[in-house]
């Protein structure tokens, strides 16, 4: 119980560091914000009128604690380039920039981690040290390199997909996923090299240990070691490794977007940073960090109920 | 030692290469990079232009030459940055622990849970464009995983027997931490230099990709990549060329920084 509060404060902690921190960032520029709107040949008057109206006259400590408490009644604020409010421009770019995710975190999953067994049980064989470089390759391209490539090749000569012509969802499930399906990819690759890396790593560490030999010597055969013990202590770190992999997705998928002209949360950001539009940025940036505290977070849960060592921790209590 | 020292001879091999031709483009050029030249307009690779022409007919080996130089400038400068200030704030905090290493710790875990692409990103927009901004945005993103990394070795450093003894000599505490225990923890420092080099590559090409931060007379190697892409069915040799040289020299960075880490073993 002490520890998931513990964890659970530390989280916080991340959101309102991450949300002070734009905030503060924000406010050092949003003074303009109204000359950009007006142009600069408004009226002092009307200037003055302007950041009445979008608040800029408090002092930043109250403007924070006003922002927050409408954040957390689902209140974010108008934007300052759509002049909508910020929630609707969110929740029409949410669908894309989620299913982009989910669909670039499956590929890793599927991929990644029976090539990670498969290689640590062949350590030393061909298709390990191929697979060591290919995957120190595919860790040094850029995704959105790899993005273009795809946008080439699969656009250009193969046909497969109209590059920046992004299907809705009531075109058809197909032609929705089959267009998203090469951002993901893109984003997905280094992370499966760093994900096979990362469970080869765990699976070698974990046979080193005493009770395999213990194991080999009471006569079982290496795959069923394999398969049935040291599978099972690997999860853990891979559970948790593949949590942060997700939050960390979110990122990738900023860039990836732009390069698939993909209409998600990640344009709007960008947009948003691009013509200092504070309300978008400040929910948006606020909106990941909560995602990211929800990936920890579930992946440190899941890790504790896989591991039941995990929770005898911490005074013998949880 | 000797069965995985290939990793960092590749490495160490390509990044020579790599980094001579990107000093190289810092004095030379073939063509002015700059230079539009109606005659050879969107023509392919030739033994002339060796990355073929854009649009303008301007030189594209050219261009990535100089383009590179901006992109290692920048991640250069972020590693220095980085390190210095990680390292000088790792040793104080691992070294002397306390209210204040438990405090900036606590902060450091909590925004290193934040992808530090993202925060730059802020950071970018509100210092302006321009690459000497760039450079100042992501080096300070990156600072906490330096010093995190820097406090585990100094706080494990403190009580070992040689700082026991250098302290009973009655070195100066600058001294210890600089001169003592610096130096044996140089390898760690080494190995997350590498992982720093190549994700500043990363960050400052994607970053210059979305054009954040950047003016277009300083066309980095992402700024010409997303150029590259509107004129991707004319000339893809455009994208591919700019592409190479940020692969290859996050490739030899990379190998050398796992032929370090296998060495260690």
């Amino acid at each position: 119980m002490r520890y998931t509060a513990k964890k659970i404060g530390t989280l916080v902690l991340t959101m309102v560091l991450v949300s002070l921190f734009v905030f503060l960032a924000f406010s050092l520029l949003s003074g303009d914000a109204a000359t950009r709107m007006l142009g600069t040949e408004a009226t002092p008057e009307r200037l003055e009128a302007l950041r009445a109206e979008l608040g800029l006259d408090k002092p930043m400590g109250v403007r924070y604690v006003k922002w927050l408490g409408a954040l957390l009644r689902g209140d974010m604020g108008t934007s300052y380039q759509y002049r909508l409010p910020v929630a609707q421009l969110i929740g029409e770019r949410l669908r894309p920039t989620l299913t982009l995710t989910l669909m670039a975190f499956a590929l890793i999953v599927v991929v990644s981690i029976p090539l990670g067994v498969v290689t640590a049980k062949y350590a030393g064989g061909f298709l390990d040290r191929t697979s060591t470089v290919l995957g120190q390759f595919l860790m040094s391209v850029p995704p959105f390199f790899t993005g273009i490539l795809f946008t080439y090749i699969f656009g250009l000569v193969l046909h497969t997909f109209v590059p920046g012509a992004f299907p809705q969802w009531e075109d058809g499930a197909g032609r929705y996923f089959g267009y998203l399906f090469f951002p993901a990819l893109s984003i997905a690759l280094p992370r499966i090299a760093m994900t096979v890396r990362m469970l080869h790593g765990c699976i070698l560490d974990e046979a080193q240990k005493d009770y395999v030999r213990t194991s080999m010597s009471r006569g079982r055969s290496r795959g069923n070691i394999l398969y049935v013990h040291v599978l099972k202590n690997t999860l853990v770190p891979l559970v948790t490794f593949l949590a942060m992999t997700m939050a960390e997705l979110v990122a990738g998928s900023v860039i990836i977007e732009q390069v698939f002209s993909v209409p998600g949360v990640g344009r709007l950001l960008i947009s948003g940073i691009a013509n200092r539009d504070a309300p978008v940025v400040q929910a948006v940036v606020t909106l990941v960090s909560f995602w990211v505290v929800v990936c920890n977070l579930a992946g440190d849960l899941i890790g504790r109920r896989i591991d039941p060592r995990l929770r005898t921790g911490e005074g013998g209590r949880s | 030692m000797k069965k995985h020292s290939h990793f960092l001879i590749a490495g160490l091999v390509l990044s020579a290469l790599v980094f001579a031709f990107i000093i190289l483009g810092w004095f030379w050029t073939p063509f002015d990079p700059m230079k539009m030249n109606g005659a050879v307009r969107e023509s392919a690779p030739s033994l002339e232009h060796l990355m073929g022409t854009d649009k303008f007919g301007r030189d594209i080996l050219s261009r990535v030459m100089k383009g590179s130089g901006f992109t290692l400038f920048v991640a250069l400068g972020t590693v220095l940055i980085g390190t210095v200030a990680g390292t000088v704030i790792g040793a104080l905090t691992g070294y002397f622990g306390g209210w204040l290493d438990e405090a900036l710790m606590r902060i450091g875990d909590a925004l290193s849970a934040f992808p530090s692409f993202l925060m730059a990103l802020v950071l970018v927009s509100v210092f302006g464009a321009g690459r000497n901004h760039l450079l100042l945005a992501l080096g300070i993103v990156f600072i906490p995983s330096y010093a995190r990394i820097v406090r585990t070795e100094f706080a494990r450093a403190r009580n070992q027997n040689y700082v026991k003894s250098a302290k009973l000599m009655g070195a100066s505490t600058a001294r210890i931490l600089f001169i003592h225990i610096l130096p044996n923890i140089w390898p760690v420092l080494l190995s997350a230099i590498t992982i720093g080099f190549n994700n500043a590559v990363l960050a400052e090409a994607a970053m210059s990709y979305l054009g954040i931060g950047v003016s277009p007379d300083e066309a980095s190697l992402g700024y010409m990549l997303s150029d590259s892409q509107s004129y991707l069915a004319v000339t893809p040799w455009y994208a591919l060329g700019s592409g190479l040289v940020i692969i290859l020299l996050i490739l030899g960075v990379g190998l050398i920084g796992e032929g370090l880490k296998r060495r260690d073993l």
